[in-house]
């Protein structure tokens, strides 16, 4: 219609209307299952924090120079990144691809897919943003010592949680069916959980596995929380968090070429 | 045909999944303000058709113009005009129905002083006002296919696309939608709407294309259809299965188009034959004569 102003001018790419839209979407749905998904995710690293910080705390109560429950306060800071970002990412995905169709009505409103993947990926970063902050705040009610440095934790959760919700996009897009979950989670997602750095330092380890956790964004992510938390560390912090941004970049690419393959025909 | 550019062309479409030719240049035209029914069989071709013009499908060879837009590369600058109704209901069912309106005035960019109108505009075309804070999960199948429809309507779109849009539904339900088609239809909307069911294409349709295997077998207005393809009247002849048999095989001597309805053979094209024409029930030849003539009894 004529009183549509946009409409002679050829879009772009990545219009901010168009993410936009993805977003308004996201946002409203959320109205309707915040408190569930909420709950989830800051009661499940919660309860990780507190088991193991009192369980093992018990039986070690200093560790890396830290106190336990400060180290896996800060640690468990990136599981709930990674769980409020990636599982969403894979299950919402194929879900709202698959049963729900949504993502054909999207496409034929003028998103592209390219819009829609980055509006996705977008909203679950900001809510691993603030999920992610649930176990430092626990933390903080047990002892941990609040430092400025802390402000940026959301910040990093925010990039930590755009590449993991990216990684859930493209495997959601990879895979068949939705049991093939079940092989990334126990193969992939697993693994990368438990050699972070979360609940025992890595410097225990044989150096193989030490030097294949450089690979694992989880990683970075944990030192960063850390080091925020109880001091920078330069040019080390640096490079976690390029490490973490050269990963979301990646990642973002990856989801889309994923489900370009997946969406169009 | 009108000199004014049409609404949307198609120009000798291909489209191939592996071995399979789902599209086999296909050619189709909906002119400005017209609706144009896309009428074939179950795997005629018809989803991927759709699909092509919206960009979800690429199509391997042949020209796609929507609304002056080349497609694939400028399919966006299409879609922002253009107005879809999917086959199968996806709104979002936990939101309500505002909700949903308010989620695609988004999607299709009405800018935000424009939204609370175009909002309650579509909620009177579907006539869904009341039921504005109900959960889709709480409506009833034909306010859900209302509601898919004016979502579809939300920022005034120049052409609409249906694919089979009453597909499932009872016959109460169907009327209320043609109701809301015809409205589009005399608002000067361009309307490109996938049937399989005849009386839809003949009611609501100024030009109907008949696909079949991926090609367009027949197009032109639904009327003219049927006096070029059938005749003005059919003869139905009924009988055993092997009567049947025979019957086919006699007309077919005598250069009469055959049809099966299931339990009788129509015999069509009767126009000039004067004497010829066989004894049986006389009755106006329809458009679903043509249809199965031309789409339906090749064995393949």
């Amino acid at each position: 219609m004529s009183s549509l102003p946009a409409e002679d001018r050829a879009p772009g790419r990545l219009e901010r209307s168009a993410i936009g839209g993805v977003l308004v979407r996201e946002i409203i749905n959320f109205s309707s299952y915040w408190r569930s998904t909420t709950f989830s995710s800051t009661v499940e690293p919660t309860i990780y924090l507190l088991a193991f910080g009192f369980g093992f705390g018990s039986l070690v109560s200093v560790v890396g120079g830290y106190d336990y429950i400060d180290f896996v306060a800060t640690g468990t800071v990136a599981t709930a990144v990674l769980f409020s970002s990636i599982f969403p990412a894979m299950f919402g995905t194929f879900i709202k691809y698959k049963f729900q169709r949504t993502y054909d009505a999207i496409l034929a409103a003028p998103v592209d897919t390219e819009e829609l993947v980055t509006g996705e990926a977008l909203w679950l970063a900001m809510r691993a943003s603030v999920y992610g902050c649930a176990p430092l705040l626990v933390g903080l009610v047990f002892g941990l010592s609040p430092s400025w440095g802390m402000l940026a934790v959301p910040v990093i959760n925010f990039v930590a949680g755009y590449g993991w919700a990216c990684t859930g996009v493209a495997i959601a897009g990879w895979l068949k069916g939705i049991e093939n979950f079940n092989y990334v989670t126990s193969a992939v997602i697993t693994p990368l959980f438990l050699v972070a750095g979360t609940f025992f330092p890595l410097t225990g380890l044989p150096g193989w596995v030490q030097a294949l956790a450089q690979l694992n964004p989880l990683f970075h992510c944990v030192q960063l929380v850390r080091h925020a938390a109880f001091g920078w560390e330069g040019w080390a912090d640096v490079w976690n968090f390029s490490f973490l941004v050269l990963f979301g970049l990646l990642m973002w690419r990856v989801a889309i070429a994923a489900m370009e393959r997946k969406l169009i025909d | 045909m009108s000199s004014v550019a049409p609404a949307l062309e198609l120009k000798n479409v291909v489209k191939n999944y592996g071995p399979i030719r789902a599209v086999n240049g296909l050619d189709l035209v909906v002119a400005e303000g017209s609706c144009t029914g896309l009428l074939g069989p179950n795997g005629a071709g018809k989803s991927t058709t759709m699909r092509m013009l919206t960009a979800q499908t690429i199509a391997d060879e042949g020209e796609i113009r929507v609304l002056g837009h080349e497609l694939p590369g400028d399919s966006k600058a299409a879609r922002a005009r253009m107005g879809v109704v999917p086959q199968l209901d996806n709104l979002d069912t936990t939101l309500t129905v505002e909700q949903n309106l308010i989620v695609f005035s988004h999607l299709y960019r009405v800018p935000s002083s424009q939204r609370k109108a175009a909002i309650e505009r579509v909620l009177k075309i579907a006539n869904l006002g009341e039921r504005r804070d109900s959960k889709v999960d709480e409506l009833s199948g034909g306010m859900r296919r209302r509601l898919l429809i004016g979502r579809a309507l939300i920022h005034q779109p120049q052409l609409v696309l249906l694919d089979e849009p009453t597909v499932g539904l009872d016959p109460q339900v169907r009327q209320e939608l043609w109701a809301l088609i015809d409205l589009l239809r005399s608002e000067g909307v361009s309307i490109l709407m996938s049937t399989h069911y005849i009386e839809e294409a003949e009611r609501l349709c100024d030009t109907v294309t008949i696909v079949s295997h991926g090609t367009a077998v027949a197009v032109g207005a639904p009327e003219a259809l049927v006096t070029e393809h059938a005749g003005r009247d059919a003869v139905e002849i009924y009988g055993s299965p092997e009567r049947l048999r025979e019957v086919e095989g006699e007309m077919a001597k005598e250069g009469f188009p055959t049809r099966r309805t299931g339990t009788s053979i129509a015999v069509l094209g009767l126009d000039d034959a004067a004497g010829r024409a066989p004894a049986g029930e006389r009755r106006p030849a329809n458009l679903e004569d043509v249809f199965v003539l031309l789409t339906g009894e090749e064995i393949s």
